[in-house]
């Protein structure tokens, strides 16, 4: 499989990164060959066999339902690029 | 008084325990190196401050004999671990300042252990590279130089390898007794194989997570690189241990890791991979290969050549699995929370302007990548099938373990350090083909240590690869150390 | 199978013909926990702007989920609840989007293997008629932060402290033909999870909200194209949302158009819905498992231990007060469809002196008195001025016979509006009923000789008595016990 210029641009879209026109070519260039590359996984027979969920088995471990965290805004906000109140502060969001 | 720079971690600790020097004047001798080596790019940040008022308070600790494990020992500290107070990056420049007001549970084990901070190392930015070229602070440049023809310091700077490349340049060029660094897909074992000095992958699980900058979940182990086996396992069993933070880490005592160093490895069978011969493998390498084996076998060990049958498809399924989980981890550095904010015209821009900008190319290319090979249509076909493949990978090992194999032996990588900007240019795979021998190991959770066991033609060294059972890290300290003894130390020779 | 399909539809009249609309239902219901569902913040409602975040919850680097088993364990009683199977193993997958509310960039969710598979919930709908839905699956989510648009002119402004909490997403089948079912079903949900004490289904709070999936087609065609209307936040509204847009897309059809798949959004202002194409382009999810979590396994023994623990659910209860007190479906129906006024209803029985002979008075005393009290003046019956105790006594007041039914509505006016003991109200007011034989035989005997025309014409018709009766009643204020005067009143005029 191989990405096309559409193809590319919609991924770096989904990725939410800006891409230049004269860049795309490029990238373009270098994704596909890293899927040239990993298309080789094509060959092997995976029949029957689950994909890992965890590498190393055990149980999930489980916290209580206690409050044991939280009260720390100043915290929270103190690296944010913009903030107000100790609310975070983006560009208008049009619903 | 000698070069306190020049000491072992286990040299040094016996310095201090004996009062020959104290830990400010062992950590004022390794800023001063620090200082002077700042053309390798080592590290990114220095805390000489920081490292005095440790040493200190490790001083009075030890003084009144309180002092733990690790006291009075100046460590670099990887810049993908979150240190409290102090800039962390993973250098990446979509971090920008960013000061994490918490440390990673790895970290506050080492200060725990009372030992003392220099400052932050470089690496590949988000861990996503072989040769440390990705940082956003610029390459770091390996202390090994290639010996030219006529037997003069060639110039060409050296890559040191990656992810972990300033923890290993760091150690190598005696600016640290230790770091801390992870492991991706080999992000430790093969910079400790470029810059001569010993690396571990512990097992998953083995360390907590909690708090390094993510990379790709599954695959992402910290360990250390240190100056011999011994430190090694030293730093080893400080960075270890169950933390209910990370879901993952797991619930095991953690053993006495440096008793292991100098057992008896008689009786042990080391498995010997067919599939890691690989085609086109440079002689030196094989030959290097036979000699470890010869070493263990001298040693009372006994060689099985052994099969581990899906090796191959452990890169591509890597390159699959890894861009995957990154494209997810790194969704997070959007410019609202932390880090750069790039201006947009509306929410959307300022996103795809951030990400752009803060990201450098071989970040944004993987986590298209991963965004592709998880996007609708495609999900099965790539990121299933690799999860499917990492199972058959794994299997591999268990049948082989069950076979009563205690370790595999391999080479590191395929190849000694390369120069910087020599790789990867034209197509990023062959980059990517460094971590040959050691993505594997990260596929199935497994241990991996390297270990120092040659010299190339060019004079560069060459390491070895051990490969452990699922929380048997002990049995690759004694068997590396074994290799270590075989093979003495490199030590680069000082040009910078 | 799909019990509604046995049930005559509500089909809608169109220009070609009738439709029948197809409702199919996500609800999100907020888990009722102290904690997050992965992290230790509270989940309180109201705080300051992100002081309820940890630094997990804020997303940032390095930081990992743990499970809170809390909210595990509230999505295995709902699931109980909903008589569905619980699924000992599931698994949490992430799904990506980049929204400024949502700080990973990703929600966990679980996607291919929820927690709770297929159920099912009986809803009772007006007419005694009752439909089954099936319930298609829970899962267990995270919910995403909260933007505030208003507060300048070019920013918005984000506050996380909803950012982790947990909720259950429900998915029902699309088992539902009409807003009527569509409401009742919503009801009966939010009814279940607040007798669980997995939810508090408070719809003002945000805290229970629908996705509602809306087709329309003719009676026995397949399928038609539907449509989603988003984050319904109210019961009424769910009814609007359904009845507009099923219209419109009746309409859309029967102009010669088709319905696009999309969604839309209701807006309760003007009553419609409309399409919320923006946000819609190209959403691709990229689910995959959660890497910093294992698969969510638990024992049967964890389930059955849950099970063993349940409360009454609204269905069991109905059933018991049907059978311990006569209760018709509906009246039965209509006291368990809160739990408060359920709880009401059992805190009254509580005090009875004697609650088999007056269960059912106190039945008919909760839904018509108390319960038309509070409608009437708008008051939920947390905030009933008559507590449980005070109607239970007036009801034992009747039973004893120390008061007729007459005179206990006026004391539930004065309970009501002066408050005060029930008992020292009918002492101090006088307002026993006469069991003095002697004294009631006195009127009696007044009123015959005072009608002789009225005797004569009772004689000859036995119903008159009835008029007897009323004029006894009148005389003694109500205080005489209509029984005892029936009785009397037989003997003296020779019925």
């Amino acid at each position: 499989m191989a990405v096309d210029a559409a193809a590319t641009r919609r991924i770096a879209h989904l990725a939410r990164i800006a891409v230049k026109d004269e860049e795309l070519a490029h990238l373009q260039g270098e994704i596909n060959a890293v899927l040239a590359f990993v298309e080789q996984l094509q060959e092997v027979n995976v029949d029957g066999v689950e994909p890992m969920t965890s590498v190393t088995p055990m149980e999930m471990k489980k916290r209580e339902d206690v409050v044991t965290d939280g009260g720390i805004a100043d915290a929270i906000v103190a690296n944010a690029p913009a903030s107000e109140n100790h609310f975070f502060v983006v560009p208008k969001v049009v619903e | 008084m000698t070069d306190l720079t020049l000491l072992t971690l286990a040299e040094a600790r016996e310095g201090l325990a004996s009062k020959s020097f104290s830990s400010l004047e062992l950590t004022d001798a390794h800023l001063k190196a620090v200082e002077d080596a700042r053309t390798l790019n080592a590290f990114v940040l220095e805390t000489p401050e920081r490292a005095r008022s440790m040493a200190r308070a490790a001083d009075a600790k030890i003084g009144k004999g309180e002092g733990g494990p690790l006291a009075g020992i100046p460590l670099g500290i990887k810049d993908l671990f979150a240190t409290e107070g102090v800039r962390t990056t993973a250098c990446s420049n979509v971090l920008d300042a960013f000061v994490p007001p918490y440390e990673s549970t790895v970290t506050s084990q080492l200060w725990r252990d009372d030992a003392v901070m220099l400052g932050k190392l470089n690496n590949d930015e988000f861990a996503m590279g072989s040769s440390n070229e990705t940082s956003c602070f610029g390459p770091v440049v390996n202390p090994w130089r290639r010996a030219g023809s006529n037997g003069a310091i060639e110039g060409t700077p050296l890559v040191p390898g990656g992810s972990s490349g300033g923890s290993a340049a760091a150690v190598a060029a005696n600016l640290c007794l230790g770091a801390t660094a992870t492991d991706t897909g080999g992000s430790i074992r093969q910079p400790a194989s470029f810059a001569g000095i010993v690396g571990i992958k512990p097992t998953y699980g083995r360390c907590s997570r909690w708090g390094i900058v993510a990379f790709a979940s599954s695959l992402d182990q910290a360990g250390p690189v240190a100056k011999t086996v011994r430190d090694a396992a030293i730093l080893m069993r400080s960075m270890s241990g169950h933390d209910p933070k990370d879901t993952t880490s797991a619930n095991l005592p953690v053993p006495d890791f440096e008793a292991s160093v100098g057992k008896s490895v008689k009786g042990m069978k080391i498995g010997i991979p067919k599939e890691y011969r690989m085609d086109g493998m440079p002689d030196e390498i094989e030959k290097l290969w036979a000699q470890g084996a010869d070493w263990l076998k001298a040693a009372g060990a006994e060689l099985v050549d052994i099969s581990l049958p899906h090796t191959k498809y452990a890169l591509p399924a890597y390159y699959i699995v890894a861009p995957a989980e990154a494209s997810s981890n790194l969704a997070r550095y959007d410019g609202v929370r932390y880090g750069l904010r790039a201006p947009g015209r509306n929410i959307a821009e300022m996103y795809e302007n951030t990400r752009a900008e803060g990201f450098g190319a071989e970040v944004r290319r993987r986590v298209m990548i991963g965004t592709y090979v998880l996007s609708a249509g495609y999900y099965d076909a790539y990121y299933l099938r690799a999860q499917k493949v990492r199972t058959l990978i794994k299997k591999d090992f268990e049948d082989c373990f069950a076979k009563g194999v205690h370790a595999i032996l391999t080479p590191a990588t395929p190849s000694a350090a390369f120069g910087i900007g020599e790789k990867g240019k034209a197509d990023p795979v062959e980059m990517y083909l460094n971590d040959i021998f050691t993505v594997t190991v990260n596929m199935a959770g497994l241990p991996g240590i390297a270990v120092p066991a040659g010299k190339d033609a060019q004079g560069l060294p060459l390491g070895l690869q051990l490969i452990g059972r699922p929380f048997d890290e002990e049995t690759l300290f004694s068997l590396g150390e074994v290799v270590e003894q075989a093979a003495g130390r490199f030590v680069a020779a000082k040009w910078w | 199978m799909n019990a509604s399909a046995k049930k005559p539809s509500k089909l809608l009249r169109g220009a070609t013909g009738d439709w029948e609309v197809v409702i199919g239902m996500e609800i999100h219901a907020q888990v009722t926990s102290n904690a997050k569902l992965f992290s230790g913040a509270a989940t309180a409602f109201g705080g300051e702007p992100n002081s309820q975040v940890s630094l997990v919850d804020a997303a940032m680097p390095g930081m990992l989920p743990v499970i809170n088993v809390e909210c595990v364990r509230q999505a295995v009683r709902t699931g109980l609840g909903l008589n569905a199977k619980i699924n000992l193993k599931s698994v949490f997958d992430r799904k990506n989007y980049f929204y400024p509310d949502l700080p990973q960039g990703y929600q966990i969710s679980q996607y291919k293997s929820p927690i709770v598979g297929e159920g099912e919930v009986t809803v009772d709908l007006e007419e005694g008629e009752s439909i089954v839905v099936g319930i298609e699956r829970l899962h267990l989510e995270q919910d995403a932060g909260k933007l505030l648009h208003d507060q300048h002119p070019s920013m918005s402004l984000v506050d996380l402290n909803r950012s982790g909490i947990a909720l259950m997403e429900i998915v029902s089948k699309p088992d539902i033909r009409s807003s009527e079912q569509a409401k009742a079903f919503v009801a009966k949900l939010r009814s279940i999870l607040r007798y669980l004490g997995t939810c508090d289904g408070d719809m003002e709070k945000g805290n229970l909200r629908a996705d509602v999936n809306v087709s329309v087609r003719k009676p026995g065609e397949p399928l038609g194209t539907r449509c989603e209307i988003k984050n319904v936040n109210s019961i009424r509204f769910i009814g609007q949302a359904i009845d507009y847009e099923a219209r419109r897309q009746i309409d859309v059809i029967e102009d010669g158009g088709a319905i696009e798949q999309e969604t839309r959004l209701f807006d309760p202002n003007r009553g419609e819905t409309r399409s919320m194409r923006s946000k819609e382009e190209a959403h691709d999810y990229r689910y995959f498992p959660d890497p910093d979590l294992l698969p969510l396994q638990f024992s049967q023994a964890f389930v059955d231990d849950l099970k063993a623990h349940l409360p009454e659910l609204p269905d069991e209860r109905k059933a018991r007060f049907i059978n311990d007190f006569a209760l018709s479906p509906y009246d039965a129906g209509v006291l368990v469809a809160e739990r408060e006024s359920a709880e009401f209803f059992e805190a009254v029985l509580d005090a009875l002196k004697d609650r088999a002979r007056d269960g059912k008075l106190a039945a008919n005393w909760v839904i018509n008195e108390l319960f038309g009290r509070l409608n009437k003046e708008a008051k939920s019956i947390s905030a009933s001025p008559v507590s449980a105790k005070q109607l239970a006594v007036i009801i034992n007041l009747i039973g004893q016979a120390t008061i007729s039914g007459k005179i206990a509505k006026d004391l539930f006016e004065i309970v009501w509006t002066e408050g005060g003991d029930p008992e020292a109200l009918v002492e101090a007011r006088g307002m026993k009923q006469v069991t003095d034989l002697g004294a009631i035989e006195k009127v009696v005997d007044e009123i015959v000789a005072a009608n002789p025309d009225k005797v004569a014409q009772a004689k000859a018709k036995p119903a008159m008595i009835g008029w007897f009766v009323g004029q006894v009643m009148k005389a003694s204020g109500g205080k005489v016990n209509p029984q005892a005067v029936n009785d009397l009143l037989k003997i003296k005029l020779g019925l």
